[in-house]
């Protein structure tokens, strides 16, 4: 235990601000959640290691001496594509099944992302460095890299756009009511299973580009999907379905949390504390339901 | 029915008591599919009977590993200077001594984490369907990152058990282990398969089929909940002392709390052979490991690739397992009644 945090206003400053700005990056990745919770009822286990795998994008063209920042436009290309793949062959067996088989299917294809990516990239943590230098607060005794700023703006700027073109366009439009009623949606000539697809490649796209910004911001490892799961799932449940501005602040208070944690606990219980946080706010909304539950009786 | 069950049961009985001096170099092979049988059964009664599919039962299984080993050494030892030596002995267990330990050890394995269940059940078994099973999950993994944080059971370097005493004979490490596994996987049969036969299952299949309904019918859902995960949690902690031992080295992440393989082989082992079902996870758990460890075997590497697929094809394609599918091809094997007219008629429509 480490209380340095609260003696010294700086770093408690640092710690609220590197947590805003990671907490966007998780809000992206759980508007994905939400999204395909929402259209399609499945729980996604595998969202992490999309994630990871667009990190792993925006890394190899780090490597072939492209800017890695590139790969924000590259990685949610050929993420959607990915998406609508998995989509074919997995996903839309189980989208109408109970919702513990989507989630041991999806387990199943995150192992195997896991694995593959272990073989194609090495086990090694790596970074795309992006070069973009640090930009100093308050006397210089806060220290931001500007790639955190950068990865936050484009995650805002994406959430936007998604946003007006899920108003806006005739497929959010078809995806919005397929949401609400599949079946009204089939009898008024939507077709599910194209929105079905262009939703879980949206979801994927949206993993691509958060994995981007995450390889050029952190670090990234092919085992390290699971706790980007467990955030967004969190996010998503605290926020509820379809409340976007929800998802950003519970994303932040995310965020936030794990920054505290880790300068409180020690680095070693960040991801123990991000799990254990999830069962405590399950506990709480078990109790806070139960209640309801009572009251309604 | 019963003359032949008898038969078939005491063959298992002299198969398996046969069976490491039939097949010496398989002893350690054998010894983790009853472990990995007694795992899949015991998940079985919350996930296939009770319809809570968990992803937590790691964490007994973890923490009965953990307080096993803890236990035979801090019995004799000063725990904290064994983890410290890791991997060098300085510290010697006499065979009486080791025994002794196993024993306390064991029976404290199994205890604690019934006690655990029994304390968060309350508060986990209130959440359903997939909140349940995300929740579980979380507490794996939150037990195994937390556990390779703390010292005294060796953080992230490990922990290795007391290794096997000289007592004579290379075999017996293997044999001992064989048959205590062996045995456990005996009691662990016979306690499911009295409870099953009592009206404790009725009413956690009643709880899987409709909660709300068994509760508007008078039943403490909850009570019968919190047991069902007890028992579950006993026989997880005491196959995961003996896993401890057999293994001889605990790591935090990759050998006890491993949510990413066992906590997933239990679930896809009971689904393979049929929730629900008391044979079912038997062999599912028999075919898994037969599967797994060939598949270990002959393509090192592409292990967790298969596993992948395997889930994938199993969930979506044999959500019923085989017990599921003989049921539905020889309904009357299951001591269910058919109309022969009702099945010509299907015969006709298909």
């Amino acid at each position: 235990m480490d209380f340095m945090v609260f003696q010294y206003p700086m770093i408690t400053v640092q710690a609220c601000l590197d947590g805003i700005l990671l907490g966007i990056l998780f809000a992206l990745i759980a508007y994905g959640m939400a999204l395909q919770w929402g259209v399609m009822n499945i729980i996604n286990i595998a969202q992490g290691d999309l994630v990871i795998l667009g990190g792993y994008i925006a890394y190899f063209m780090y490597l072939y001496g492209i800017h890695p920042a590139w790969g924000v436009i590259v990685a949610p290309v050929i993420m959607y594509f990915l998406g609508v793949i998995i989509y074919k062959l997995v996903i839309n067996k189980v989208v109408d099944r109970d919702l513990f088989i989507s989630i041991l299917a999806t387990f199943g294809i995150s192992i195997l992302f896991m694995q593959l990516m272990n073989f194609a990239f090495g086990a090694d943590v790596v970074l795309a460095n992006s070069d973009y230098g640090t930009t100093m607060l308050f006397n210089n005794n806060v220290v931001l890299p500007n790639s955190k700023l950068f990865s936050a703006f484009i995650s805002i700027l994406f959430a936007i756009c998604l946003v007006i073109y899920m108003k806006k366009s005739k497929l959010g439009r078809a995806i919005r009511a397929t949401a609400q009623n599949a079946r009204a949606a089939k009898i008024l000539g939507v077709d599910t299973e194209k929105v079905y697809a262009a939703t879980f490649g949206i979801n994927a796209a949206l993993c691509g580009v958060a994995g981007a910004l995450i390889s050029i911001t952190f670090t990234i490892h092919p085992y390290m999907g699971l706790p980007y799961t467990i955030r967004s799932f969190m996010i998503v449940i605290v926020a509820g379905l379809g409340n976007l501005p929800g998802v950003a602040m519970s994303g932040m208070g995310l965020g936030v949390f794990e920054e505290f944690a880790d300068y409180i606990l020690g680095t070693e219980f960040r991801i123990g504390s991000v799990f254990l946080l999830l069962v405590l706010i399950l506990v709480y909304r078990r109790f806070k339901l139960s209640r309801k539950r009572e009251y309604l009786k | 029915m019963s003359k032949n069950n008898l038969i078939l049961y005491s063959g298992i009985l002299i198969f398996g008591l046969a069976a490491p001096f039939l097949f010496p170099a398989f002893k350690v092979q054998l010894s983790i599919l009853c472990v990995l049988i007694v795992l899949a059964t015991t998940w079985n009664i919350q996930g296939g009977e009770m319809g809570y599919n968990s992803f937590g039962n790691i964490l007994f299984y973890g923490l009965g590993m953990y307080l096993c080993a803890s236990v035979q050494v801090g019995m004799f030892f000063p725990l904290a200077e064994w983890t410290e030596s890791g991997g060098e002995k300085t510290f010697v267990h006499t065979p009486a001594q080791f025994f002794q330990g196993m024993a306390v050890g064991l029976i404290v394995a199994a205890i604690v984490p019934t006690i655990i269940a029994g304390l968060i059940g309350y508060s986990i078994l209130g959440l359903r369907g997939h909140y349940f099973a995300i929740c579980t999950l979380g507490l794996g993994v939150a037990a195994g990152e937390i556990s390779g944080g703390i010292e005294i059971i060796g953080a992230g370097q490990g922990f290795t058990t007391p290794p096997f005493p000289d007592v004579g004979s290379l075999e017996a490490r293997g044999e001992f282990f064989y048959f205590l596994s062996f045995f456990t996987l005996i009691l662990t049969f016979i306690a499911v398969r009295s409870i099953y036969s009592t009206r404790f299952k009725l009413i956690l299949n009643a709880i899987r089929d409709n909660e709300d309904k068994a509760e508007a019918m008078g039943i403490e859902t909850m009570k019968y909940k919190i047991i069902g995960w007890m028992i579950s949690a006993f026989f997880c902690g005491l196959a995961g002392g003996i896993m401890g031992g057999l293994v001889g080295y605990i790591d935090s992440t990759d050998v006890a709390f491993d949510g990413r393989e066992m906590g997933v082989f239990m679930v896809l082992m009971a689904i393979l052979g049929g929730k629900g079902t008391l044979w079912g996870p038997i062999i599912g758990a028999t075919i898994f490991h037969i599967f797994k460890e060939g598949f270990w075997t002959f393509f090192l590497g592409w292990q967790y690739v298969a596993l992948g697929v395997l889930i994938v094809v199993i969930v979506i394609y044999f959500p019923e397992g085989i017990m599921g599918w003989l049921r539905e091809k020889y309904p009357e094997r299951f001591g269910e009644v058919v109309d022969e007219k009702d099945r010509k008629a299907q015969v006709e429509l298909k």
